[in-house]
């Protein structure tokens, strides 16, 4: 095989994969809402519960993210900069979310916060709802999505050094004028790709908030929790407007990812 | 952890923390922040096309105006028991009645929820047979069910209250023909050789029915209409012996609406809400709507119906303890049959 | 602490019965076939995105053709898509109504479809900096010493980037055991035939059998941290390599 046919041989099979498994499902996005009808689709989009859905995700997605933000560039700091003991430890939990399954994440929730759980009692008995709610939804969400920022944030850590902190400690900055003016700017990009990532995790959550949510349309439905209630009930063309809008949303972000991505990778 | 090996003082520190908390109170405000009553509706898993009209119609009486509703639809037992674990509901609405015996024991209804107006039920239904197109199977009666390469879609009994439904019909069909006990049982062991599919909820089993799996459809008369309904491709026959569904509704014990709720249970039993459930599929309670013409014309009389309080049944209390409890019947003829033998 | 404490609650309440109990929760004949199908199918899909993965990360690092850059862009849908959208869609494409005539939906064949799709970045992510890295000039010295391709390849190139390989396979199989949103539409999650262990923790929680869920979510949880480890250790021992 010469040098010329490989390569094309290699396309081929790369590209061919990409096609079946990537492309053609995408492409029913499109040809699905045609064959159900758009007129159906968005009158389920404009129904009351659907818009009410998707202020839900949105509610979940502007906590979760500026925390896990927060947490990810102090964590990352602290992962790479400082030497503890159960540092591995504390690595591994950050990034036990990327590993586990969300149903197992809702379900130790669900224990944690239930009526015969160790929390549960407490917050019954001076009337907070945490599960079946937005509280435990809350959770939920920040729990799967901890380890995008920090996963970004460390290895442009570890790159960059912290030779131009050093310096400014030895002109007098306090440590927090050093991590303001010099270690945020230098991590900026990596931040906010990590948290790209991270919205588009909270907003495709599924497995973990349905569990601990009920699923009550009108109340704690997200909008992926919607695109089933319509599945679930005969109603094809609703999950379909639901999901177009979602997958949107997931290619608008996907664009914002390409844009700030480091190039690595592509020669 | 992490809170002990932040590089910065502790003055930040509690400032996040606080943000924390202040974030996830006001994430409770929002859900708390809706004007005028809500009522939470908790369900079983079909009936959400006829209860989104019902309530829509009574939220234009002067009764119902201004009332928001959230609505839960899943299978029976599982909503059952989410309830019993906290869920918050006002009024729930399941397919079976030892799902509501559930709660009741739980101390979230009324112990007495079936001596309520029309026995605590809000409308009924029947067993049916749902078929392809043109029943190529040919499939009419129980007997047709186990004939050899027929393959059977009904949900699993441990999470699903039409799944309940099916089996005492199954099993009440044979003594109505005649078979003794032990006989009936044997049919329902068989029947279930014959499954090839248990989905946790009806409408779930209807869903797989539907993408082309088994040749026959256990299900609700209400559902296989409401399919039909929405343009699917399935027909339905009633077999001669079937069961009455009674599908049970009760307001939540602890709810803040007490009235309400129970206006909106009164108005369910009006000829209103009662003809819409004659246009979903669902068979009266109200006896005036019983006899209308609409009712009469949809709903053919079946002399071969039995309900759930039939001698060889002896009501949901005892089928529970026959069948349905862990160890019980069912758990029996599943592991058998390789089936699931929990929800 | 956010992490800590749910995971505690869920181990002590598998212990709930003891470890007689936990172990006969276990190896319930459901739960059994829900994980012997979970790790199966997982295996399978790291298998195939290992091999295909490669592949497409070597198409993008070194060859050029038009559209890479849209073809780079791509490979991270999954990341960006809710899982449930997935499903939808892979039902579409392959269930009842199919335009393509192939009608998969409930099977297990389903389930390994939809999972290509949602694990495919993984292997792709993490083979593409590697072999950006590397350097050619071994490999054409290997070409001018006489090597075959297919030498060239085996000898060299793979053993460079068989961390990265090893490291996406990980992490595409964690995924994969975890997986649930595309799953629970497409599959049916027919017990004993097309139910993955994640979908029966689901159902057994939401049913109140607790015992019974948290036991397969520890073992799901043990699986998931041990592939951590090992990733971790595959981290290092690639740096390490780097560094003789």
């Amino acid at each position: 095989m010469n040098a010329r046919s490989r390569r094309y041989s290699v396309r081929l099979v790369g590209l061919g994969y990409l096609a079946v498994i990537l492309l053609a499902p995408l492409s029913m996005l499109f040809w699905r809402i045609w064959a159900e009808g758009a007129g159906k689709a968005w009158s389920a989009i404009t129904e009351h519960d659907t818009i009410h859905a998707f202020e839900v995700t949105l509610i979940l997605c502007a906590i979760a993210v500026p925390l896990n933000t927060l947490f990810g560039i102090v964590c990352a700091l602290a992962i790479v900069r400082r030497r503890f003991p159960g540092k591995g430890l504390v690595n591994a939990f950050v990034d036990l979310p990327l590993a586990l399954s969300p149903v197992v994440v809702g379900f130790s929730l669900f224990l944690l916060y239930g009526r015969t759980g160790w929390f549960g009692p407490w917050f019954t008995s001076h009337g907070i709802q945490v599960l079946f709610a937005l509280p435990a939804m809350v959770l939920a969400t920040i729990f799967v999505s901890v380890p995008y920022v920090a996963r970004e944030v460390v290895p442009t850590l570890r790159e960059i050094g912290d030779e131009q902190e050093q310096a400014a400690y030895t002109l007098g900055a306090s440590s927090w004028q050093a991590f303001w003016r010099i270690t945020l700017p230098s991590i900026r990009w990596a931040v906010i790709y990590g948290v790209v990532v991270t919205t588009a995790r909270c907003l495709g959550e599924y497995g973990a908030v349905a569990i601990v949510s009920g699923s009550i349309s009108g109340s704690t439905e997200t909008a992926t929790l919607r695109v089933q209630d319509y599945y679930e009930n005969l109603d094809q063309a609703g999950a379909y407007g639901v999901a177009l809008l979602l997958g949107l949303i997931a290619i608008a972000v996907l664009v914002v990812m390409t844009v700030l991505k480091p190039n690595e990778g592509v020669a | 952890m992490y809170l002990f090996t932040m590089p910065m003082n502790k003055a930040k520190k509690l400032v996040l923390v606080a943000a924390a908390a202040a974030a996830l109170l006001a994430a409770t405000a929002a859900t708390a922040s809706t004007k005028g009553t809500t009522l939470s509706l908790v369900a079983y898993s079909t009936p959400k096309p006829v209860m989104a009209k019902i309530i829509s119609a009574w939220q234009q009486t002067p009764q119902g105006q201004g009332v928001n509703f959230t609505q839960s639809y899943g299978p029976s037992t599982t909503q059952a028991k989410a309830v019993a674990a906290g869920q918050p509901a006002d009024i729930v609405f399941f397919s079976a009645g030892d799902d509501m015996n559930l709660d009741a024991d739980a101390g979230v209804v009324n112990e007495n929820w079936d001596e309520q107006g029309y026995n605590g039920i809000a409308a009924d239904t029947v067993v049916v047979f749902a078929v392809r197109n043109g029943n190529p199977k040919h499939i009419k009666s129980w007997a047709d069910l186990i004939k050899p390469g027929v393959q059977v879609v009904t949900p699993n009994p441990f999470s699903s209250g039409s799944a309940k439904w099916n089996i005492l019909a199954a099993y009440g069909a044979q003594r109505a023909l005649g078979k003794t006990d032990k006989q009936a049982i044997a049919y329902v062991q068989e029947l279930f050789k014959h499954v090839v599919s248990q989905d946790t909820s009806g409408s779930n089993a209807t869903n797989t029915f539907l993408s082309g799996k088994g040749d026959v459809l256990l299900t609700y008369e209400s559902e296989a209409i409401n399919a039909r309904l929405q343009g699917k491709n399935i027909q339905y026959v009633i077999p001669r012996q079937t069961m009455l569904i009674q599908l049970p509704i009760a307001v939540v014990k602890s709810s803040k609406h007490l009235d309400k709720a129970n206006q909106f249970l009164q108005f369910l039993r009006t000829p209103t809400a009662q003809n819409l459930f004659v246009q979903y599929g669902f068979r009266p309670v109200n006896p005036q709507v019983a006899k209308s013409a609409a009712a009469v014309k949809e709903f053919p009389a079946r002399p071969g119906i039995f309900t759930i309080t039939e001698k060889a049944i002896g009501g949901w209390r005892a089928a529970d303890k026959k069948w349905f409890d862990s160890g019980g019947l069912m758990t029996k003829i599943e592991e058998n049959a390789g089936g699931p033998t929990s929800g | 602490m956010i992490v800590a404490l749910p995971i505690a609650a869920l181990v002590w309440a598998s212990r709930a019965d003891g470890l007689g109990g936990f172990w006969s929760a276990v190896t319930a004949p459901e739960a059994l076939s829900a994980l012997e199908l979970t790790l199966a199918v997982a295996a399978i899909v790291a298998l195939v995105n290992a091999v295909f993965g490669t592949v497409i990360a070597w198409m993008l690092v070194r060859d050029e053709f038009p559209g890479k850059q849209l073809v780079n862009a791509v490979i991270d849908l999954p990341f960006a898509l809710p899982t449930i959208v997935a499903g939808l869609l892979v039902l579409a494409l392959y269930g009842p109504h199919s335009p393509v005539g192939i009608s998969v939906a409930y099977t297990r064949t389903a389930i390994v479809l939809v999972l290509c799709f949602v694990t495919l970045p993984f292997v792709v992510r993490t083979v593409q900096p590697v072999l950006h890295e590397l350097d050619t000039q071994m490999e054409e010295a290997a070409r001018s010493l006489g090597a075959g391709e297919l030498a060239v390849f085996r000898r060299i190139v793979l053993p460079s980037i068989l961390p990265g390989i090893l490291s996406g396979v990980a992490m595409a199989f964690a995924r994969a055991i975890g997986e649930i949103g595309s799953i629970v539409i497409l599959s049916g999650n027919i017990p004993f035939h097309t139910e993955v262990a994640s979908v029966y923790v689901f159902n057994q929680g939401q049913n109140g059998d607790t015992v019974q869920a948290s036991a397969v979510a520890v073992c799901l949880l043990a699986l998931s941290f041990t592939i951590l480890l090992g990733i971790g250790g595959l981290r290092r021992l690639a740096t390490r390599h780097e560094r003789a």
